[in-house]
């Protein structure tokens, strides 16, 4: 069990190793979703809310795979959990409120194929979190992807204004926006004294 | 079945070279960005990668090629995922017998071949709509382009940031290391210049295509 407390638990997972600028983890909708500020915001709270539940539950079958000593089945398990989760909240959002379902749009099935997720499943069962721990790691990693997209929006809908050659225009242009972020980003380290 | 169009013509070379370089997986159509980025940083870590990749991919697409007709629509999906898992556990279990040293290099990233959205898009793409043998050649066409889109990423990263190539020195004498290159925002860098090349290559062509048709 880790000696770590939770508040650098969280500082860990939203800042000093970020999922997005420190672990490469969701770049693809990193880089799909982030040119206009609005959807960056939602699809941020959608993933934070799938990565709290999927934690949930991979917690859980992480303690009854080990009972039944099949750890090979890990990987099958989770995937099918998160594909599972996402589906819940896909027909919970899609009762309780149509308007935001509608808001989502197809972000919210893509969320599935999203490696930050699973990723924040396989580390948690590595580092080997408790209950408690597990939830305030999820909810680190969900608020610094949220983070990471919002100033990347934001930096990209100043950037659609400016005048650029034709070559840089699209992905190059906002993978070097995404080196200088994670350059920042390196200022972290060391916060959480870990 | 219209999905079955071309069962009569001859598998042709193109399945296999087009994902070479015409429709690169990482640098034409920006798929799968995470692995590309963060095991690059060494040009034996980002060939490892790579040829892991290959394997599921070339299995995943085998496997999903042959039972695509019994695989309803609704579900289709959920049981691609569960194929690629089951290939990714056993790729996973094979790199730790080999090397495992290799294995703690690699990390979570191995298991996170699972979500490459390369895998999952070729499955969608080509193997669920193709038969056996066309869906074996575009798995490793597309896995040989990922290799060496991975490989051209990782030995820049590596001979920049520590002066090595596949741990061998690569400059005479003492070289000052660009640690940044190391760090996750050098596989940002490299990325984006790779691409700015590719882009400035598929610019010239097209150009020339353009003059050349209307002399």
């Amino acid at each position: 069990m880790s000696q770590e407390s939770l508040v650098s638990i969280f500082l860990g997972a939203s800042l000093i190793n970020n999922f997005v600028l420190a672990y490469f983890l969701g770049i693809c909708p990193f880089l799909g979703v982030s040119s206009k500020l609005e959807t960056a915001t939602r699809m941020g709270g959608a993933v934070t809310f799938v990565m709290l539940i999927s934690s949930m539950c991979a917690y859980g079958i992480q303690a009854l795979l080990v009972a039944i000593d099949a750890p090979y089945l890990k990987l099958i398990s989770f995937i099918a959990v998160i594909a599972s989760a996402v589906q819940l909240v896909e027909m919970f959002i899609k009762k309780t409120s149509p308007a935001l379902f509608r808001a989502l749009g197809i972000f919210l099935p893509l969320i599935t194929t999203n490696c930050a997720i699973l990723a924040l499943a396989l580390f948690q069962t590595n580092k080997g979190y408790g209950f408690v721990e597990c939830l305030v790691y999820a909810l680190g990693g969900g608020v610094g992807f949220t983070l990471a997209l919002v100033l990347m929006a934001g930096l990209r809908e100043k950037l659609a204004l400016a005048e650029t050659p034709g070559v840089v225009r699209g992905t190059a242009l906002a993978l070097v926006v995404a080196g200088l972020l994670s350059v920042a980003f390196m200022g972290f380290a060391g916060l959480g004294g870990s | 079945m219209a999905s079955d169009s071309n069962a009569n013509v001859p598998p042709s070379t193109d399945e296999f070279v087009k994902g070479l370089w015409r429709e690169n997986p990482v640098f034409v159509q920006v798929l799968g960005m995470c692995p590309t980025l963060a095991v690059s940083n060494t040009a034996r870590n980002a060939l490892a990668m790579g040829l892991a990749t290959m394997v599921v991919l070339v299995m995943s697409n085998a496997v999903i090629s042959a039972i695509r007709n019994l695989i309803p629509k609704q579900v289709r999906i959920a049981s691609f995922i569960l194929v690629i898992a089951s290939f990714v556990t056993v790729v996973e279990y094979l790199i730790q017998a080999i090397s495992l040293e290799l294995h703690k290099a690699l990390g979570a990233f191995i298991s996170l071949i699972v979500v490459n959205c390369i895998i999952l898009g070729r499955a969608e793409a080509f193997a669920s709509k193709n038969r056996l043998l066309p869906s074996v050649l575009d798995g490793l066409g597309m896995g040989l382009g990922f290799t060496f889109a991975l490989f051209c990423l990782g030995a820049v990263r590596e001979v920049v940031g520590s002066g090595t190539l596949f741990g061998v020195a690569a400059f005479p004498g003492a070289y000052q290391e660009w640690v940044i290159m190391i760090l996750p925002a050098g596989g940002f860098f490299t990325l984006a210049g790779w691409l700015l090349l590719f882009n400035h290559l598929e610019a010239r062509r097209a150009a020339r295509a353009t003059t050349g048709a209307t002399p």
